[in-house]
């Protein structure tokens, strides 16, 4: 059995509906749970990017991939491991202002973290923190040890990769250039 | 400016437009507009299709399945929303795991009405999407043009499959400019992956220095038309070659490098030498375990070389050291060009000793038995001898269709429709209906007495098109498949294998189809005679030994070679 790794899919599609679900029952089927997903429009007008994590081992994710790919509106599908990537993700951390105000020592660990404050009323203070997973949830724990939290979220990934990889928009423009496939 | 015209008459130009001449269907309430616009294009001046009303929508997939695989062509189905569409999901889920290019069109409520749970409304694109290559809701007349030809292109390009339209009753109804499309180009889709020069590179240098090669044949170069391309790469190199039951017609039988059928039930020197083998060559196959037992154990010594058009079926179940990702009609020459003309006449010698061993102990005592009572393989093996090896082969799923892949013999392209990859009794008599109006040649359809009754409503379709299928019923009152396994492996517990047959005589009378009854060995040379003389329909029931068992065997779960001669 080949060791697991955390994956990062990164998969461009055309923006008609039901390539959620498509790509969805591919991981389904295969019994492997998606951990974090994030879709949105690309930089490519009409061409929708999706963000997926998962835990697999590499001939897994290789023939996940490759399903995905085999989707008539999906324009390409790869798979990274972290090393390959720039990686971000969103921490919301809800506080409760009264603890907040009463111990100074919340304030230092959000400054220490890097973290921003972005709203503060009597009631709530909102602290933000963009990083990855681990650093999010570090802060987590930090304030939670306070007692302050009264609500925490976490966004899915977001990625752009490091390397020289394939680009979809000169997969695209190599394409529209045949204009034409036989059959 | 043109006059319009409503997107039910959008589709029949656009089915016009895409060559379609023969529609199996069957009416309902959401589906209703373009039936009627059927009416002005199956009759008249007008008249473009012949329309073939099935029993069942179930059927009409399959009809849709045996007229593509045997044509070529893309076959069509038209059926209503809710139950109809829901009814043609085993033969969609059928053609997408035997790669067959068939559109199917079902009608859908009114859009106003979606997720309101109308009536015979259900969600078809959903349910469809994971067994479906594309599927797609048609929600306006204007879209009639581009969805059908995008269908159909789709459909027939690259590796073949279902595609299902889903027609919204007001799209049915609106109208439309017409404007005709040829959709020939999917920016997101590749159906003809470009070749790579350096795999194939690769690929001649394995087979130049192998001394024990084999070739796997599967249906992809059906698919690919191309049979005499993998002659001559064959024929160049001198490489025994093995074909999958998809792929059974893509070699001729009597082709002195044919070695046989592939898989759990196939020859047995071909299942021995894949462990033997020094590189071994997958064509237009997707080594399925039905053909490779244990996967684990399944040719480890051998360099394997796939060609596929699909690039998900690398490494899939087998890895892989060279991958040839293109059609075979380009590879299969860009290989033979590179390829020393070879002499493994004394690898190829080998297999002799296996085949009379299975011809011996298996394959004698199958066709040519001489006392007790008539088994399948005799029977098959008289239809396949008594038809001049020239009929097309369309089998049931179960003992039924292990008998006729093994024991019918195959001169031409194209020859077999079989459900291969679902493995869906009830295919073979509408599948055998459909590959009638696809040939002439004789079409014998092998079914056992299960699988019969699975689609039996199609008698009454052959009776009204006069359908020239010859069922030959292999009647063992079992279901013979799983009572074999039952007393192989479950102890011999039978259970709810042993099935109670109707009168067959008396179903063939009320459809007036010709019908005859052999019970007897010295009977059955002259009723398959008399059975093939026949113009049309012809039922003939043969009356087998109830506990016949396939063999040879490699037990499921097993390695190739532990492939057994006897129980």
């Amino acid at each position: 059995m080949e060791e697991k790794k955390l994956y990062t899919l990164l998969v461009y599609s055309e923006n008609v509906a039901g390539i959620l679900n498509q790509v969805t029952a591919v991981f389904t089927r295969r019994q492997v749970n998606i951990e974090s997903l994030n879709v949105s429009a690309s930089s490519i007008p009409g061409v929708h990017k999706y963000t997926i994590t998962a835990w697999s081992d590499e001939d897994q994710i290789v023939k996940i991939t490759r399903q995905i790919e085999k989707k008539i509106d999906v324009v390409k599908a790869n798979y990274f491991t972290d090393d390959q990537l720039f990686i971000r993700e969103t921490g919301l951390y809800k506080l409760a202002t009264d603890k907040v105000l009463e111990n100074p020592e919340i304030s230092r660990t959000v400054r220490r973290y890097e973290a921003s404050i972005t709203e503060v009323n009597p009631t709530y203070t909102i602290v933000m923190k963009h990083g990855v997973t681990e650093q999010i949830i570090d802060l987590y724990r930090a304030l939670d040890a306070y007692g302050c939290v009264l609500q925490y979220t976490r966004s899915g990934r977001i990625a752009v990769t490091r390397g020289k990889q394939e680009q979809v928009s000169e997969f695209l423009e190599e394409r529209e250039k045949g204009l034409r496939d036989k059959g | 400016m043109k006059d319009k015209i409503t997107g039910s008459e959008a589709l029949m130009l656009a089915l016009k437009a895409e060559g379609v001449k023969t529609i199996f269907g069957y009416p309902g309430g959401s589906i209703m507009p373009v039936y009627d616009a059927l009416y002005d294009y199956t009759r008249g001046n007008k008249k473009a299709f012949d329309h073939i009303l099935v029993r069942h929508e179930q059927a009409a997939t399959h009809a849709a399945e045996g007229y593509a695989r045997v044509s070529g062509q893309v076959g069509v189905t038209i059926v209503t929303s809710g139950p109809g569409a829901t009814n043609t999901l085993t033969g969609v889920a059928d053609a997408m795991l035997d790669s067959t290019p068939i559109v199917v069109i079902a009608g859908q409520v009114p859009i106003g009405a979606l997720g309101t749970d109308a009536f015979q409304e259900v969600d078809l694109v959903g349910v469809a999407q994971p067994i479906s290559k594309w599927s797609y809701q048609i929600r306006h007349a204007d879209d009639v043009a581009w969805a059908v030809s995008r269908a159909f292109y789709i459909a027939r390009t690259g590796r073949p499959g279902p595609v299902v339209l889903d027609f919204t009753k007001n799209a049915q109804v609106e109208e439309t400019n017409w404007q005709p499309q040829k959709v020939n180009f999917v920016r997101s889709y590749v159906p003809y992956p470009e070749l790579d020069a350096e795999a194939v590179r690769a690929a001649a240098e394995l087979i130049n220095n192998a001394e024990r090669p084999l070739a796997l044949v599967g249906q992809g170069v059906e698919l690919g038309n191309a049979q005499e391309e993998l002659k001559a790469f064959l024929e160049k190199a001198d490489i025994p070659a093995g074909r999958t039951m998809l792929g059974l017609s893509a070699l001729p039988s009597n082709h002195p490098l044919n070695v046989g059928m592939l898989g759990m039930h196939g020859n047995y020197a071909v299942n021995l030498k894949e462990q033997e083998c020094d590189v071994l060559i997958a064509i237009g196959m997707r080594f399925s375990d039905r053909v490779t037992g244990n996967v684990k154990t399944y040719a480890r010594q051998a360099k394997v070389i796939h060609l596929d058009i699909d690039r998900s079926e690398i490494d899939k179940n087998v890895k892989t050291d060279v991958a040839v990702v293109a059609d075979c009609k380009t590879s299969l020459p860009a290989l033979t060009a590179l390829l020393k003309k070879n002499d493994h006449s004394e690898w190829r010698a080998s297999f002799k000793e296996l085949d009379e061993k299975e011809r011996v102990k298996v394959i004698e005592p199958a066709i040519h038995p001489t006392e007790g009572p008539l088994l399948m393989g005799e029977v098959v093996n008289t239809v396949a001898e008594q038809s001049a090896d020239d009929a097309v082969l369309v089998t049931d799923v179960g003992q039924n269709q292990l008998f006729a892949t093994r024991y019918f013999k195959y001169h031409h392209k194209r020859s077999i429709c079989t459900s291969g990859g679902l493995g869906t009794m009830g295919y073979g008599l509408p599948a055998a209906i459909g590959a009638t109006f696809a040939t002439d040649r004789q079409v014998c359809c092998f079914m056992g007495d299960g699988g019969f009754q699975m689609c039996i409503e199609e008698l009454g379709t052959i009776m009204e098109q006069q359908a020239p299928v010859k069922m030959i019923v292999m009647n063992n009152n079992y279901l013979g498949n799983v009572r074999q396994w039952q007393d192989m492996f479950w102890k011999r517990r039978k259970s709810f294998t042993r099935m109670m047959n109707p009168c067959y005589e008396l179903i063939a009378q009320g459809y007036n189809i010709p019908y005859q009854a052999v019970t007897d060995r010295k009977d059955l040379a002259a009723a398959v005679q008399k059975m093939l003389a026949t113009k049309g329909p012809y039922i003939l029931e043969c009356a087998i030994l109830e506990d016949d068992d396939v063999l040879p065997m490699t037990p499921p779960g097993m390695n190739v070679d532990d492939m057994m001669l006897e129980i």
